[in-house]
């Protein structure tokens, strides 16, 4: 039986990739805002949760959050194109050029942290 | 003029705070980086913010824009993808939207207020 | 190339099963040539639907291997790679018997998208001049090949999630006519496309311009239509009518 065969196509996959990420994104707003909070009421209880988040399990979670939210803009960039201004060329090379970007965010950020 | 459907209306709210987050979605991308060069520290974040209007406005367009933008995303992923029905998928969206605003208000004025400045 | 083809074809309506059939294979042969021959030769009670066997009249689009296809344009060696053909029924629309579908919704809501031409003037007036390079002629000349086949219709998953979504073909009309400058009912058609089912329920996935057989891309239309629609709430919040 193939019966999803219809979905399998470059803008169904960016579909999915934009509402996952979405979904994560909207999860982890609260935690984000939970977390930043501790700074208020003490700082050490922000460093003492921040050294916590020093091991590569969390780096990686946390690289996997910047290329969600990297790529939840570039796909929503690109559906804002497609529903304001009607751009029919190269739909598909966005959706690429949209992932491959939100990537090297996601690398640039694990260069980067420490 | 007929009047729009309800699913207009969120439509339009939803691109329009989805522009506003473009811009700060980038900013926001940019100094993460820039940020966690060098590690990261309470002492860090609060220097930055604590005091600062300009990062005040910022951040208080950035959580009203998501306090806009994620609750209708998510009601329509509950619509379309489970059984809930809609009353029930409003009143979510309507719950996130506060918990965000009032989660993200209290973390913004707090770090603008915190370090004793 | 082997002799036969082995070909599972669905019998039944909602509730049914999938029955397998060997066909011989013939040069050029079409998946609509295939079911043809076991309903001439193997199993006469068969039900399925075609016409003009051509890709013009859009009655023999089926599912073939996952994808919605008209069987008739669609040739045996480009989609039996691995030698197996699999055909069903349309999606997202009910089933009256084995292949063929009931098309009672899907022209359903063409009316309700006001799919239909509104017409302004009579004999005693003179012709309106539409011009090839203009605009809004270039605009509807994009999707006005639509012959209502209901390919995009099963390829969209927001038909599948939203029953009252009016879907890609009813809404690709509606842009075209509202970029007729003879038709009059762009007021009745805006609101029609703006309603829970309408055009803001896209989320532009595109599986309608992935399989399209006429090369339509009812995600642009249904763009064009957020925008007018949009356009006209804005309008009627900030009190500029017309």
């Amino acid at each position: 039986m193939k019966p999803r065969a219809h979905r399998n196509h470059a803008h169904y996959w960016a579909f999915v990739l934009h509402r996952v990420s979405g979904l994560l994104l909207a999860l982890f707003i609260p935690v984000h805002f939970y977390v930043l909070g501790m700074a208020i009421e003490s700082a050490t209880r922000l460093d003492g949760f921040l050294s916590w988040t020093n091991t590569p399990l969390v780096k990686l979670a946390e690289t996997m959050l910047v290329v969600l939210l990297a790529a939840h803009l570039t796909g929503g960039l690109r559906l804002m194109a497609l529903e304001f201004f009607g751009t029919r060329e190269s739909s598909k090379t966005a959706v690429a050029i949209g992932t491959g970007i939100a990537l090297v965010v996601g690398l640039t950020f694990l260069l980067n942290v420490r | 003029m007929p009047s729009a459907g309800i699913e207009t209306k969120l439509w339009v709210w939803q691109r329009a705070s989805a522009a506003v987050l473009g811009l700060c979605v980038i900013v926001h991308l940019i100094l993460i980086i820039i940020a966690v060069q060098g590690g990261l520290s309470a002492g860090e974040i609060i220097s930055r913010v604590s005091g600062n209007v300009a990062w005040l406005m910022f951040y208080s367009v950035f959580v009203i824009a998501v306090a806009v933008h994620a609750p209708i995303g998510v009601r329509t992923i509950l619509n379309e993808m489970t059984g809930l029905k809609t009353s029930q998928t409003y009143l979510v969206m309507a719950v996130l939207c506060l918990v965000i605003l009032s989660m993200g208000f209290r973390t913004v004025i707090g770090l603008y207020n915190a370090g004793g400045v | 190339m082997s002799n036969t083809i082995k070909v599972s074809v669905w019998r039944g309506q909602t509730e049914g099963a999938f029955e397998d059939f060997e066909v011989p294979r013939q040069p050029s042969q079409t998946v609509l040539d295939v079911i043809t021959y076991i309903q001439r030769n193997i199993d006469p009670t068969l039900s399925y639907r075609f016409a003009c066997r051509v890709g013009v009249c859009g009655s023999c689009a089926m599912t073939v291997n996952g994808r919605p296809r008209w069987t008739c344009r669609t040739h045996v060696d480009k989609v039996a790679t691995d030698g197996t053909l699999q055909v069903s029924p349309l999606r997202n629309l009910e089933v009256v018997k084995d292949l063929a579908c009931d098309m009672t919704e899907f022209f359903n809501k063409m009316n309700r998208a006001e799919g239909k031409f509104h017409p302004t003037k009579s004999r005693d007036d003179d012709f309106d001049m539409v011009l090839p390079d203009d605009p809004k002629r270039k605009q509807a000349s994009q999707g006005i090949e639509c012959i209502g086949c209901g390919v995009c219709y099963a390829a969209c998953d927001v038909v599948e999630w939203n029953k009252d979504y009016l879907g890609p073909a009813a809404l690709n009309r509606a842009w075209t006519l509202v970029n007729d400058v003879r038709d009059g009912g762009n007021a009745e058609r805006i609101a029609a496309v703006s309603g829970d089912g309408g055009c803001h329920a896209c989320h532009s996935q595109q599986g309608c311009v992935e399989h399209c057989p006429k090369h339509i891309s009812p995600t642009h239309s249904i763009a064009g239509l957020k925008r007018a629609v949009a356009k006209s709430a804005l309008k009627g919040i900030f009190g500029g009518d017309d």
